[in-house]
């Protein structure tokens, strides 16, 4: 394991970590303000990545495909709203874990449908084609880079609509004391079908950013889904700033264990062995931190509620 | 609550005649045989719902610990009941007691995500077992023995084993949650603050239900692995915590014996909308919110209203 690859791997890990933060940080808003779990985020995900390519392959552009997939991604989380999530609010979580994941089994199987079970590719936008030299001889690819600077970015700017506009101050508020901020007068649903809408247009998002790195395929979500709870459950539900953190937390954690684990494997068993054991633990190191800061911080690392 | 039983009972009894009666077939059986095993696994995770109020997203874990013991020690030429039931039935306890007691520190939805979390390890976990199968799984060499007798080969004799183990598991949780054990665990679903004044701390209470519902359900995965000879991640996977939660939910929480209907009902549909389309998930999928939505209380809960 050479300095260079380590760097290159602790990018990949930071890029996984923007992509799980912009699909976090709806989940995070989503649940903090409405106390609702929806499993059907990571969907929401692959159905940003299935617009986004086939947008961009029917226009022909990259771009015109990301332009055109965002609203797309909004509708399609406005029509589950007002069809689905809208009832489950009162209900226990229970009801909400089941609904959605109703709503998983059906996107999923619709996903099949419409583009078929065959995974997609998406091509690199030319403007972004080709590598950047991040040092002496080591070529970094320049999309990844714009992924980097694109979350990075967004991620800006969410701090900045959450911490000082007025929308951002009931969000704030509502994921504090929902009851009270309806009380103080404020349309409480539509905040929360805002909050929903645009949750479901950043994991859009997440997803068309992701259409060229990884493969588009039915079930894509899911993966993103229960890493983008790990990052919620560690940041403290309801908190961008933890999903943030948790979200480059986890990202570099899960990219670095698994190329850094059957390296550390080796040392103790022989080389296939090593990769095996390697590879398993690596998967498992996510969740075992997650364990881990529950135990010792059960409300997460920067919990919202108080008590 | 024994005047609304008749239903289960009926229905246990008629999974009794049912061989009897032209449904012994191979495919009927193998059908009624998954029914009533994850009727199993749903009743011990309705135990932990309905009961205890642990609403865990990682049952499917505890069945598949249990349907993997059976692999390991079939790979190791163990295949004796006396020896593989036991190490199976601990192994499943064993990793409840462990995950439950960092598990049950935490409550709501952070209880949810971190059952969820032990559950995708064991998956992973069981992935990277190569010598048994990994990914692909694992195909057993036979079905376990009983005493030296191939009793589980019987068709027959498989299909009764499962009714009783199913119809002892529903009994068995019933008489712990009327127990003194089960009534603190039902009072400390409602109330844990008062459970606490009374000077009961629920967390023992909490910790040796999980543990015995994941005990049962390792039972269940003995049983799910010597039905289809085969064990594979997919038996761990999310997917499958999220349907047995889906089957307690369908048959109505709030009763034990709801979960046994659910089971049967999501079996018998699974099955016959498969048969009718190729896509049977895109109705499957609205149907699951629409019974969420619309059927609160369950099947058990309309069969309780017409009856209350």
């Amino acid at each position: 394991m050479t300095t260079q690859l380590l760097l290159v791997q602790a990018l990949n890990g930071l890029q996984l970590g923007i992509l799980l933060f912009l699909v976090a940080a709806g989940l995070t808003l989503v649940f903090g303000v409405m106390d609702f779990i929806n499993l059907a985020h990571g969907v929401q995900y692959m159905l940003g990545a299935y617009l986004g390519a086939s947008l961009a392959a029917a226009t022909g552009s990259f771009w015109w495909g990301l332009v055109l997939a965002l609203p797309a991604a909004l509708a399609a989380g406005l029509v589950l709203e007002v069809l689905v999530f809208r009832h489950l609010y009162a209900r226990d979580h229970l009801a909400q874990v089941l609904a959605t994941f109703g709503v998983i089994l059906f996107l999923n199987e619709g996903v099949k449908v419409l583009w078929g079970a065959a995974p997609l590719q998406v091509a690199v936008p030319p403007l972004l084609e080709g590598g950047i030299e991040i040092m002496p001889g080591l070529q970094y690819p320049l999309y990844r880079v714009a992924v980097l600077a694109a979350g990075v970015v967004t991620a800006g700017g969410l701090w900045w609509l959450v911490e000082r506009t007025r929308a951002g101050m009931l969000v704030r508020a509502g994921a504090t004391n929902a009851a009270m901020v309806s009380a103080l007068g404020v349309d409480i649903n539509r905040l929360f079908t805002l909050v929903f809408a645009f949750g479901a247009m950043l994991a859009g998002f997440a997803g068309v950013l992701a259409g060229p790195i990884f493969s588009v395929e039915p079930g894509m979500g899911d993966n993103v889904l229960i890493l983008a709870f790990v990052v919620i459950v560690i940041g403290g539900i309801g908190s961008i700033r933890g999903a943030f953190v948790a979200a480059l937390l986890v990202g570099l954690i899960d990219i670095l264990g698994k190329s850094l684990m059957p390296d550390l494997m080796r040392l103790f068993l022989d080389a296939s062995a090593a990769r095996q054991a390697g590879a398993a633990l690596a998967s498992m190191l996510v969740y075992v931190a997650m364990a881990a800061i529950l135990a010792f911080r059960p409300a997460g690392l920067f919990p919202v509620r108080a008590g | 609550m024994l005047r609304e039983a008749w239903l289960p009972l009926v229905v246990l009894v008629a999974l009794g005649v049912a061989p009897l009666l032209g449904f012994g077939g191979s495919y009927e059986t193998t059908l009624m045989a998954r029914a009533m095993i994850l009727g199993m696994a749903a009743v011990s995770l309705s135990f932990l719902v309905g009961g205890a109020g642990l609403v865990s997203l990682g049952h499917a874990a505890s069945v598949g610990v249990g349907a993997y013991a059976v692999a390991i020690l079939d790979a190791h030429g163990v295949t004796e009941a006396t020896l593989v039931l036991p190490a199976a039935i601990g192994a499943a306890a064993l990793f409840s007691l462990l995950t439950g007691a960092i598990a049950i520190r935490t409550s709501g939805v952070h209880f949810i995500m971190i059952t969820l979390a032990f559950g995708q390890m064991a998956f992973f976990t069981a992935s990277s077992l190569a010598a048994y199968g990994g990914d692909d799984g694992y195909t057993l060499y036979s079905r376990t023995e009983l005493l030296g007798t191939r009793l589980l080969e019987n068709r027959l004799a498989f299909h009764y084993i499962c009714l009783g183990l199913l119809a002892a598991s529903w009994g068995g949780c019933a008489m712990l949650l009327a127990s003194r054990f089960g009534r603190v665990l039902r009072a400390a679903r409602e109330n844990p603050q008062r459970v606490e004044a009374v000077g009961l701390a629920p967390y023992p209470f909490r910790l040796l239900g999980y543990m015995l519902a994941g005990a049962m359900g390792g039972l269940a995965g003995v049983l799910l692995a010597n039905a289809t000879e085969f064990v594979s991640p997919a038996t761990l996977s999310w997917q499958r915590s999220g349907e047995l939660l889906f089957m307690v939910i369908l048959g109505g929480a709030g009763r034990l014996w709801g979960a046994i209907l659910g089971a049967l009902a999501f079996v018998l549909l699974e099955t016959w909308l498969a048969q009718q389309m190729l896509h049977w998930k895109l109705v499957f999928g609205p149907l699951l919110v629409l019974a969420v939505i619309f059927l609160r209380g369950g099947l058990s809960g309309l069969v309780a209203r017409h009856h209350g």
